[in-house]
């Protein structure tokens, strides 16, 4: 049976376009708003990561860092992220939804028990940054067996071999960081040159979905347009970040600013 | 799970980095996995090559200052009425502190990594002086992690960072110390890992960092098994070797030729920081019995809440003020081989008043705690039990500290 988060591809390439892959963290700036958030803009977005907030996070920017240590703030715990991924997905617009956090939450939680709690509140992925191949091998079979795409990284310090085994290993969804840095850095390679290692990946793994992340905003995605999925993340965590310094709505705001990535990539 | 004799303890973890099955590892982002498989490429390489031994034992010896002395404390032993207290004082070397043998072998491997500079945290600012001192004489440039509470109690480390030429970067995230210093360092690393050499200043991080670190602190235990050789004939029995604990690499460094002795013969204390006494907040994840945490790409025993998330810590010193320790404490630890306790802020302050009215040594809130721990157990054993402090920093950088919180500092 093919997963939810391998419908959403298709559907995107009978239309023709890349999947618009959005990531917010859950509780930012607080569990009601944040669900709201994430309703709201899956009128446009194809699959949504939604980030589970760590203290220590030793890959974020510092966009994403602001949401985190706001939603942590207002009191964050795993089960509400539970409650909020079990809500949304009762939502009208619902889309796939990857969990995105650190390993050091997981083991906390128990991995077991963490991957079974996801599969009840319908989870559809799991991204663990700092789980790197094969470290992530045990992880990565407890989420086949309870039907969770687990979502591996690649970089463009991935060897080939490497990256040949971590393909193999992966299932239907893989995330090639665009360049050397920490989430939402700005671009520092031409998106020409991250195509370019991006379509060696493809060639390895034409059966499963590839999307690019990490330094995408509205000023750069068009020029993705190639590719499977890109997803924006420290973007919208910064479109929230601006709306409450503007003590404006982060609801309304982040749904514009979905809308217009989206008019971009059709 | 045994420890294996005659195999330095920094070598006995398996093919993924965990030393007794569960503690450290390579949890880092896929970013980073190459830039540390060249790393420990580059390290393993360069530990065989006699040149390379050779010219980190010349610039010990001639640049660090090799050996740090190794005194009786006559007048504290008396005035306690014990055991006999001795102090191997590292605070000799070449800055006032052990972090400089971390900071050479970084500094080494940058150079033959071809690197034009390195990046490293730091918490008592002892590991970015001495990076910024090695930087400056290797004509590398450095960039030093450090939180702004930091920043603000250990001025004098700071004057010397930025007096070397080396570029202080503040960190202003969580409790603004240590712990985000590090954490800070791993973000630049993955963004600039293909022109900066990362140096972690303890025996922390992903598996390469640990080994580099008690590789270069090994120098310690080195030099103190020849000094009790000349002062004792041999090694004597019913030894016990104190030593702060924070990160861990001075105490492994102190320790590390002892493993293989049984625990009568040769006792490894570790002591972390309690933090202020009223304070539910501390730095002792070993002997306050805390659970294991993924933290700096390892997984070691670390003080967190239930949902997991790194609990602040408080500490006096800065040195010791880290949620997580070592993957080898926490290893030694459950084995048995060295005993972990605490001292409180108060303790070491009483210990570092009563250690500098009877001897003519100065050391650090750091090694305050060891010396807390000595004085506490010093009365209770007899003459024929010998007890070292590793006196790993020296006071200077503490002077404000010490000033607000005894009234006075005086050198």
């Amino acid at each position: 049976m093919k997963s939810q988060i391998s419908l959403a591809f298709q559907k995107c390439k009978k239309e023709n376009r890349p999947a618009l892959v959005t990531y917010t963290v859950a509780g930012d700036n607080t569990k009601k708003k944040s669900l709201e958030i994430l309703k709201s803009i899956s009128k446009h977005a194809d699959i949504v990561e939604l980030g589970f907030a760590h203290n220590a996070p030793t890959a974020d920017g510092p966009q994403i860092q602001n949401s985190s240590h706001r939603a942590l703030k207002n009191g964050i715990k795993l089960k509400d992220v539970f409650q909020i991924v079990k809500d949304y997905k009762k939502s009208k617009n619902a889309k796939p939804c990857i969990l995105m956090g650190y390993y050091q939450m997981v083991h906390r939680y128990g991995e077991r028990k963490f991957v079974i709690k996801c599969k009840q509140v319908g989870v559809n992925g799991i991204i663990i940054v700092d789980l790197p191949f094969p470290d992530n091998r045990e992880f990565s079979k407890l989420c086949k067996k309870n039907s969770i795409t687990f979502v591996q990284l690649l970089s463009p310090t991935t060897s080939k071999e490497r990256m040949k085994k971590i393909v193999a290993s992966s299932h239907d969804m893989i995330y090639y960081i665009s360049m050397l840095s920490t989430t939402g850095g700005k671009l520092k390679v031409s998106p020409k040159k991250i195509l370019n290692n991006y379509f060696k990946i493809k060639k390895m793994s034409r059966s499963k979905y590839a999307v690019i992340g990490f330094g995408i905003t509205k000023n750069n995605i068009a020029s993705f347009k190639e590719s499977d999925g890109l997803v924006i993340g420290s973007a919208l965590c910064k479109g929230i970040s601006d709306s409450l310094k503007k003590r404006q709505n982060p609801v309304i705001n982040l749904n514009k600013m979905v809308k217009e990535l989206k008019s971009k990539i059709i | 799970m045994k420890l294996k004799k005659g195999i330095p303890l920094i070598d006995q973890h398996d093919k993924n980095g965990f030393y007794g099955g569960k503690f450290g590892g390579n949890y880092v982002a896929e970013t980073l996995k190459k830039p540390i498989d060249d790393l420990t490429k580059l390290f393993e390489n360069c530990r065989k090559d006699k040149n390379f031994i050779r010219e980190r034992d010349n610039l010990y010896k001639n640049y660090v200052g090799t050996p740090t002395r190794f005194i009786k404390l006559q007048n504290l032993t008396d005035y306690l009425g014990g055991a006999q207290i001795y102090a191997k004082m590292v605070s000799d070397a070449n800055g006032g502190a052990h972090k400089i043998y971390n900071a050479i072998t970084h500094a080494m491997l940058c150079k033959k990594a071809k690197k034009k500079y390195m990046c490293t945290d730091t918490g008592a600012g002892y590991n970015g002086k001495m990076f910024s001192m090695v930087a400056k004489k290797f004509g590398l440039g450095c960039k030093v992690f450090m939180g702004t509470r930091d920043i603000e109690r250990q001025k004098p480390n700071c004057d010397a960072i930025k007096n070397n030429g080396a570029e202080i970067i503040p960190v202003n995230s969580g409790s603004k110390t240590l712990v985000d210093a590090v954490s800070e360092c791993i973000r630049y690393w993955v963004s600039n890992c293909d022109k900066a050499h990362m140096g972690i200043g303890s025996l922390v991080g992903p598996n390469i960092f640990v080994k580099i670190c008690g590789f270069s602190t090994a120098q310690i235990s080195r030099e103190l098994i020849v000094q009790l050789e000349e002062e004792f004939g041999e090694v004597p029995n019913k030894l016990k070797l104190i030593n702060c604990v924070g990160g861990g690499s001075s105490a492994y460094g102190f320790w590390s030729e002892f493993f293989d002795y049984n625990k009568k013969h040769v006792e490894l204390i570790g002591v972390e920081a309690g933090g202020p006494k009223k304070s539910k907040l501390h730095a002792a994840p070993l002997s306050k019995n805390s659970r294991i945490a993924i933290l700096h790409g390892a997984a070691a025993y670390c003080v967190q809440d239930s949902d997991g998330q790194i609990n602040e810590t408080d500490s006096c010193s800065s040195g010791l003020d880290y949620p997580s320790t070592s993957p080898i404490h926490c290893y030694l630890k459950d084995i048995g081989r060295a005993r972990y306790s605490y001292a409180t802020d108060e303790d070491a302050f009483s210990a570092y008043k009563l250690v500098t009215k009877l001897e003519e040594i100065s050391p650090s809130l750091e090694p305050a705690h060891s010396f807390a721990e000595a004085i506490k157990i010093a009365p209770k054993l007899d003459d024929t039990n010998i007890i070292i402090v590793n006196s790993c920093g020296d006071s200077l950088k503490d002077k404000d500290i010490i000033k607000k919180r005894l009234g006075s500092y005086s050198r």
